[in-house]
């Protein structure tokens, strides 16, 4: 009986126009519409939305294609020997990057050399054996520590830490450890140490907080099945950071793109001689370094255009690094979630 | 053929119709569905559900944890595909079939609430009473005021407030949010309200007060109400319909469904043999 | 020894102890810097740190006194340019990617993102003088602007889509069930939910720009003078900083100082106050 009824009320055509028995008092609601139509609203708006999220994807890109055309003169005239050429002479319009990629790599390295002991320990005392009424200040002072400014930095620097390596540190390496061409030349102060610590400073809170949210991402589960078999604290430890490798590979490699990239501490305190040497007290000079001091003294194209190169070279490198990294630092953490 | 009970107060319709109109006002049915199927990607959570809605009746779906009756609740206002799901069947309010109207449109005839109060948090009890029809960007201001208070005394919480309209809507215990969510449904002036589990996160005060609410609603709406609490169901609905692992088991009278169940799984039920 | 204990039990216990201490040892020498550049700004700067400090304008070379009056609008105005630029992008932006969570292209914008963030301050501003300076033909505080808008796209981002993804599903479903259009469900109810976060990420976004020297070097380049027109060089704090730390004057090394303990201080304000606005899971709701 009742699929006779609902079969009759199907097949009866419907009656265009109207509402409900309850019509909506008209001068609060607009008529009931109809016919399914695609709001208007929601169009625009997911149009606008999508559009400027275009804009970002574009950004890099965008980026990269105006460097290139900056450096086309460069380019042109020196090829990829513009990597490997140690002359660096704006006099004769001669220009090569090696001295900067050295002076960068070096810096970059020793700054990651001092400061990824520390970050794990770091890393490890806020996630393995702080409470949790010392972790949550202590990771807030680490942030603080990535906040301070690169100039603030380079002040400190310049004032408190090359007196020191002059007066203390360096004279001290250079007596005793002499026979070590890494110590060798007189104790400016200023230099490849100099840089190397300031760095070291700038690039471990990255570093440790990416590895501390690793440490975390791993289950307690596994912490436990350890101790469960009669580990002690540091064993169970050693497990953890062995399962959590790729993900620190990937904070250090974050570390190290912060690291090429940072200009003004390293500037003020590098000694910024274009000169490659085997000594940690000798100056240096990074290819940041270079761009921030001689971009508004260059006075030929050739030598805006092989400044613009070295800003590619150091885009290129930061790009790379940057995207190794979050994919390592990403698969890792999900590897985690999904567990 | 799914075989529903039917109370015997509903007639037969004659041969000769004018209109799909005369048609559903002769059956007094409000809500219309017809082999409904529903779908969270590839897995089915309904089997071809078809039952029909008393207009100004409260029929209550009940049933064990899983077996579709919020999904279901879900497919009468198109929230379903909100949260990603795809539908099949049809679905008639008054006659019309909701799949040919703008959900944005069809969600203001037809309102919900939901399990955990949710009023919105920036705004105060007057703003999220009228936000339904402020955000709908058509109101007039004068009328608002006059709108907000008569649906906060619907949902028996004007006197309660009256004094405390500005203050924060989530400022208010978890029987006051509910009956704040329900009032702000109610402004919009919709003519079905569909509440998925609306007591079931607050005390048994708060909960009788509802109830009550309900049984006074349904004077002037439709009333559809999900409840895993059976005698909840029994207290507060006309009709009664039993799902069971996405299919309808059973749907009739409230009173004769929970006295003589005609099939054994809706008596097993009932008789607590599982839940 | 203990009945049962062999000689190696205690030798894996001592290496626990030693190496925990060692981690806790690592973090205090990882605080310290921070505690000594507080410590040497302020006991350095002091002198400096006074009210002509932020009313004067800076002195002839050689005499003493005078102040960053210029300097610190220079770099409210940078700053203000930055945001004009920067923000409708990130905000449009991260309202995009929250909608879209598990939207492919999507995907690739998030990592884009992150990938900006860390490209180094300078080569921004290259590209920014390439594009601005260069057909300009001089240099402006524009160009600096629109070296730090682009600096703050990425913070500002990844801030918006995170703290709209706080708002809990069940706001979005009470709006939708009312019958409001989704964008207005996203405008009116989501991102109001959302604000507090959202501002305070845009605040510790700014923070950045303001600190930040390398790029400002060749597009607003400084100024000694007031000025505060756009399309001219204008000074900044941080370029103050740095011109007044390499100065062989020990009165304008006090002025980098004071400058530089203006930053951090605000710097620090803003971030310990983001910490206390995102603290516990309904950041801006209230619950």
């Amino acid at each position: 009986m009742a699929d006779t009824s609902s079969n009759i009320a199907l097949s009866v055509a419907q009656q265009p126009g109207g509402g409900a028995e309850m019509a909506p008092s008209p001068d609060v609601f607009v008529e009931v519409k109809k016919r399914k139509s695609a709001n208007l609203g929601d169009l625009i708006f997911q149009g606008s939305t999508a559009f400027f999220a275009f804009l970002v994807f574009a950004l890099v890109f965008l980026m990269a294609y105006e460097m290139f055309r900056g450096s086309t003169l460069s380019i042109d005239k020196f090829g990829w020997s513009f990597l490997w050429r140690e002359i660096w002479d704006p006099v004769q319009d001669e220009y090569g990057a090696l001295v900067f990629i050295f002076g960068t790599l070096v810096s970059s390295v020793l700054a990651l050399v001092l400061a990824l002991p520390l970050s794990i320990g770091v890393a490890v005392f806020l996630s393995e054996l702080a409470p949790r009424w010392l972790e949550k200040p202590v990771s807030f002072l680490i942030e603080l520590l990535a906040a301070i400014p690169s100039i603030v930095y380079g002040l400190w620097g310049i004032f408190v830490l090359v007196p020191w390596l002059r007066v203390s540190v360096e004279p001290m390496l250079a007596k005793n450890l002499k026979f070590l061409p890494l110590f060798k030349g007189a104790p400016y102060g200023f230099g490849m140490l100099a840089a190397g610590i300031i760095l070291a400073i700038m690039v471990l809170p990255i570093i440790t907080s990416i590895s501390r949210d690793v440490l975390k991402a791993i289950p307690t589960a596994q912490r436990e099945a350890a101790l469960a078999l009669g580990a002690t604290r540091w064993e169970t430890t050693r497990i953890i950071l062995s399962d959590a490798r790729s993900g620190i590979l990937g904070a250090t490699l974050l570390g190290l793109g912060r690291a090429i990239g940072e200009t003004m501490a390293v500037t003020m305190v590098i000694g910024n001689r274009p000169e490659i040497s085997s000594s940690l007290l000798a100056p240096g000079y990074t290819m940041a370094s270079v761009i921030a001091n001689e971009f508004t003294e260059a006075t030929s194209d050739m030598y805006i255009s092989s400044l613009i190169e070295i800003a590619l070279i150091l885009f290129a490198v930061t790009v790379l690094l940057n995207a190794a990294a979050r994919i390592i630092v990403w698969s890792v953490t999900n590897k985690f979630k999904n567990a | 053929m799914q075989e529903t009970a039917i109370d015997e107060k509903v007639t037969k319709v004659p041969l000769v119709i004018g209109s799909q109109r005369e048609a559903e006002k002769i059956m007094n049915v409000k809500v219309s569905t017809k082999n409904v199927e529903a779908f969270f990607g590839k897995s089915r959570a309904l089997h071809g559900i078809s039952l029909d809605v008393p207009k100004n009746t409260v029929v209550a779906i009940i049933g064990p944890s899983g077996c579709g009756k919020s999904t279901f609740l879900r497919c009468l206002n198109r929230m379903h595909e909100v949260a990603g799901g795809t539908r099949k069947g049809s679905i008639m309010l008054d006659g019309e079939n909701i799949d040919e109207y703008d959900p944005v449109v069809l969600r203001r005839r037809v309102g919900m609430v939901f399990q955990k109060p949710n009023p919105f948090p920036t705004m105060s009890i007057f703003d999220n009473v009228a936000a339904g029809l402020r955000l709908n960007g058509m109101v007039k201001k004068n009328s608002l005021a006059e709108t907000v208070e008569r649906s906060l005394r619907q949902a028996a919480l004007f006197d309660e407030v009256k004094d405390i309209l500005d203050r924060s809507g989530i400022s208010l215990s978890g029987g006051q949010q509910q009956r704040l969510c329900i009032a702000r449904a109610l402004a919009v002036d919709p003519e079905v309200i569909l509440m998925d589990e609306p007591a079931s996160a607050l005390d048994p005060i708060a909960t009788a007060k509802i109830e009550e609410l309900i049984q006074e609603l349904k004077k002037n709406y439709t009333i559809v109400i999900v409840t895993h609490n059976m005698q909840q169901a029994a207290r507060v609905s006309d009709e009664t319909a039993f799902f069971y692992l996405g299919q309808l088991i059973e749907f009739g009278g409230t009173e004769r469904l929970f006295t003589s169940p005609q099939k054994k799984q809706t008596e097993d039920y009932i008789t607590g043999r599982f839940g | 020894m203990k009945q049962g204990y062999s000689k190696s039990h205690y030798w894996r216990k001592s290496k626990s102890a030693i190496t925990t201490f060692l981690c806790l040892l690592s973090a205090l020498i990882a605080v310290v810097p921070l505690f000594l550049i507080f410590f040497y700004s302020l006991s350095q700067g002091i002198g400096a740190l006074n009210l002509d400090f932020f009313i004067k304008m800076p002195k002839p070379v050689g005499e003493s006194g005078g102040g960053m009056a210029n300097a610190i609008v220079g770099t409210g105005i940078l700053i203000g340019l930055g945001t004009l630029f920067g923000l409708p992008i990130s905000l449009f932006t991260g309202i995009y990617l929250a909608e879209h969570k598990h939207g492919a292209f999507a995907s690739v914008v998030r990592f884009l993102t992150d990938v900006l963030s860390g490209i180094p301050s300078i080569v921004v501003g290259v590209v920014a003088y390439i594009v601005v300076v260069l057909p300009m033909k001089h240099f402006s505080a524009l160009a600096g602007g629109v070296a730090l808008g682009i600096l703050m796209i990425p913070t500002a981002t990844r801030t918006t889509e995170e703290m709209l993804l706080l708002v809990p599903q069940s706001i979005r479903e009470a709006g939708l069930a009312l019958g409001i259009a989704r964008w207005r469900v996203t405008l009116r109810v989501i991102l109001p939910t959302a604000l507090r976060g959202i501002t305070t990420g845009i605040l510790l976004a700014l923070a950045r720009a303001a600190g930040e020297t390398a790029p400002l070097l060749f597009t607003a380049l400084g100024n000694r003078f007031w000025s505060t027109e756009i399309g001219q060089p204008i000074a900044s704090l941080s370029v103050f900083i740095y011109d007044y730390a390499k100065a062989p004057f020990s009165d304008w090394n006090r002025q980098a100082w004071a400058a530089a303990f203006v930053l951090i201080f605000f710097i620090t304000i803003l971030n310990v106050i983001f910490r206390f606005v995102t603290r516990g899971r309904y950041a801006g709701n209230g619950n």
